[in-house]
């Protein structure tokens, strides 16, 4: 078997380029300071907040993603390739959108099954014909990716609804800052603290026709008890907006507007941090009481925008994700730059026998699961654990995709014992609006903390990294 | 703002307030506790009623004693009033209005609920509680100075000091209430041992014993203590000066916002009602009817804040 990939030193221990200078420093530190710092990281993380809320768990209880000092480096060149396979593959997800809610030329020209549209539970009706402000869909977008070798890199996961992690992403370099300050005057890390101000220009740019001057754009939220609920706040409190509530919103006058000391004033741009099941319980689940009744009709009416877009989900499906190829092709009209994970979906009978007869070698995942919940991990699973999900399969086959075990790259973490490598992944964030495309360089490094695991998810026991793209 | 927002600063600066407070008269009962002659622990009834927390206590305890009204007072959680509920409500509040806080003040936050959280996490014993009291007090304390250090001067400011007069207002006057008894300008009691133990109280809980002598020397009346505590316009916890604070801080709101709201003209009257009596004119009137009569129009403002200002639907 190859030796695995790791960041730091490649497959042949030796220091790649990237990580040259990191290295040099790293070799005169004390050990000791070292893990000194990785405590007094975790005490500003406690201490401003930086907390999430475990489901399930004791109501109050706040707990923080462990955060690693190692940090995770790209070279410049390397980004610049990313960012062009990931720039493709967002305008194409956005015209994808457009068009299944539109003509489905896609579905037309046979290049997608009709019933991957029509059965998916994330499609919705109520979003056909309706064309948002800027004509935009996904405004944010989370791309995963996972690197295997020197230049391969691929997409795991288009996060396309409301996809989290971006407040990691500027308190990891903050606290990085705050630890290792020379270690920034030695080396060329590019800055990812525009991103706030980038955020609320790209969103302010979406504004509808009917926003009077500078737009008024509010952040919507579930909730202090919601697990991102300091992302919430934190990018509310970056942009300079408003942290709303359903309950503080209302329509008034064909407008969303929220509740102010002086009366409701109208917003025009909601970046909703809810489900679209939750947005509006007059057209959705009207249990909900965290969104806003009537929203849809003043959205329909095209006098607020909404980002994410309601309906955007269907882009990032995993039975979709098996077509985009086929999707940045059809849009583009140019190979897709990033690569897709190979796929078998269940629903067809002869790749559930491939998956049937390989189990223990692949990854299965729910087609509509989300942080690692409802995930079978074929070579590490109990035969328990193999016998149970093939039962699942076999009951229904529709609800699963498969892909083989990619053998993650590793970036070293600190340990009692010295570096380690652990597995990672990466989530650079992408902004869309009508003045562009823009990529913030850097993003949320997720790292497995068990030795040899490849679950990175946070409500898994996953920690953060820092993220440099070195300026070339 | 957000209505939320004025509320969520309102209630988080209530609290913090209130955490004070409490901390404030265990501290005053500890200290009596210490210097009487007797063997009982009766003083500490009049420090669970000065707090209002008396009824809950005697649902949950059949009997008095000192470590358990200071358990209660200082971290029980069916005590909507002791230190760690107040300091949880009020940081979460804080967590609310997040957004309209600078870091300092937020992390201030933050820092206090934490230290706090660790400090009562067990019971406090008899040798360790001066410490932890000025522990309380400094933590509380610093939140307050990074308010005062840091937030700009707008109506983020107003709704949290309206919140911190309020609660104090209300604080005065409840130990004023309370102990209206000793400040009754009759003969008899005078000069008893009893009589200056319990003015020795309301002075210590509201940190009013330096400040009396400057104005008063060294052998202050009931009437002086009185006109003290419920008129002087230095002394920052009177009623008086928490008045004016009140007044002046939904005067800026009205100005800033270019409508003056009715609570508004409750605090001006507030102020007059107190800027227009002597002391002679309240024990005419009675102690204890003109406290109650205050109390009454703290809570008429407070209820018309929340409707002026939207803090909910």
């Amino acid at each position: 078997m190859t030796k695995i990939f790791d960041e730091m030193w490649g497959r042949e221990d030796a220091l790649r380029a990237p990580y040259s200078q990191f290295g040099q420093w790293f070799e005169g530190e004390d050990p000791a300071r070292l893990r000194a710092k990785q405590r007094e990281a975790e005490e500003v993380f406690r201490l401003t907040g930086i907390t999430f809320n475990v489901y399930g768990q004791a109501a109050a209880e706040e707990r923080l993603i462990p955060f690693d000092i190692v940090p995770r480096i790209i070279s410049g060149a390397e980004w610049k390739k990313l960012t062009r396979g990931i720039e493709q593959r967002v305008r194409a997800i956005n015209a994808f959108l457009h068009d299944i809610y539109h003509r489905q030329e896609i579905v037309r020209a046979g290049r997608l099954p009709v019933e991957m549209i029509k059965n998916n539970e994330a499609y919705l009706p109520e979003m056909v014909g309706v064309t948002p402000p800027g004509g935009v869909y996904t405004h944010i977008v989370g791309i995963d990716l996972v690197r295997t070798g020197d230049d391969e890199f691929y997409v795991l996961e288009d996060n396309a609804r409301t996809p989290s992690g971006v407040s990691y992403m500027l308190e990891n370099r903050e606290t990085m800052y705050k630890m290792f300050p020379e270690l920034f005057s030695q080396t060329k890390v590019q800055p990812v603290s525009q991103y706030p101000r980038s955020l609320l220009r790209s969103l302010s740019a979406c504004a509808p026709s009917c926003a009077e001057g500078t737009p008024t754009v509010a952040v919507l939220t579930p909730g202090s008890y919601n697990s991102a609920y300091f992302e919430h706040a934190f990018l509310a409190d970056q942009m300079g907006v408003e942290l709303v509530e359903g309950s503080d919103l209302r329509v008034v006058d064909g407008r969303v507007a929220m509740r102010t000391t002086q009366g409701y004033k109208p917003i025009d741009v909601i970046y909703r941090r809810i489900d679209d099941d939750f947005i509006d319980p007059l057209t959705f689940n009207p249990e909900s009481a965290l969104g806003v009744p009537g929203i849809m009709d003043v959205y329909r009416a095209g006098n607020i925008a909404i980002a994410n877009a309601p309906g955007t989900g269907i882009a990032d499906d995993k039975a979709i994700y098996s077509y985009m190829p086929e999707i940045v092709e059809f849009y583009t009209g140019e190979k897709a730059i990033l690569q897709n994970v190979p796929t078998w979906r269940c629903n067809d009978p002869e790749s559930l026998k491939y998956v049937l007869d390989n189990l223990d070698e692949l990854v299965v995942k729910e087609v509509h699961g989300s942080g690692g919940y409802g995930m079978l991990i074929g070579p590490t699973a109990s035969k328990k654990e193999l016998a149970e999900f093939r039962k699942k399969l076999e009951a229904k086959p529709g609800n699963y995709i498969a892909q083989p075990t990619l053998s993650l790259s590793t970036v070293p973490i600190m340990t009692k014992a010295g570096l380690a490598p652990r597995h990672v992944d990466l989530r650079p964030f992408v902004l869309v609006s009508p003045e562009g495309v823009n990529i913030t360089p850097g993003g949320l490094t997720r790292v497995a903390l068990k030795k040899g695991s490849l679950v990175v998810n946070s409500s898994q026991g996953g920690g953060t990294k820092d993220t440099w793209v070195l300026e070339d | 703002m957000l209505g939320k927002t004025a509320g969520g600063l309102f209630w988080m600066y209530r609290y913090l307030e209130r955490a004070e407070n409490i901390t404030r008269m265990i501290e005053t009962g500890q200290r009596i506790a210490l210097t009487r002659n007797q063997e009982n622990d009766d003083e500490w009834a009049s420090v669970l009623q000065t707090a209002s927390v008396d009824l809950g206590y005697f649902e949950k305890y059949d009997e008095l004693s000192k470590d358990t009204v200071i358990d209660w007072m200082l971290r029980d959680k069916d005590n909507a009033s002791s230190v760690m509920s107040a300091v949880e409500a009020a940081r979460n509040n804080a967590r609310q209005v997040r957004g309209a806080l600078t870091h300092e003040t937020w992390e201030a936050m933050n820092g206090c609920w934490m230290r706090l959280k660790e400090l009562l996490k067990r019971k406090v014993n008899e040798r360790d509680l001066p410490q932890a009291l000025g522990l309380i007090r400094q933590r509380t304390a610093l939140v307050r100075g990074a308010t005062h250090g840091t937030l700009l001067r707008n109506d983020i400011y107003d709704f949290a000091r309206i919140g911190t007069f309020l609660e104090r207002a209300d604080n005065t006057g409840r130990i004023l209430d309370v102990k209206y008894y000793v400040l009754l300008p009759s003969a008899n009691a005078v000069g008893s041992q009893l009589d200056n133990v319990q003015w020795e109280t309301i002075l210590r809980s509201v940190s009013g014993e330096s400040g009396i002598r400057m104005v008063y020397g060294h052998n202050p009346t009931p009437r002086d203590i009185a006109a003290f505590l419920i008129l002087d316009g230095r002394m920052p916890r009177s009623l008086y000066f928490c008045a004016k604070k009140l007044q002046d801080n939904l005067g800026y709101l009205a100005h800033d916002y270019g409508e003056t709201a009715t609570s508004h003209d409750l605090a001006v009257q507030l102020g007059k009602r107190l800027k227009e009596r002597s002391i002679d004119e309240i024990f005419d009137i009675g102690l204890h009817e003109f406290i109650q009569e205050i109390l009454i129009a703290l809570g008429e403002l407070s209820r018309q804040i929340e409707v002026d200002y939207r803090f909910y639907e």
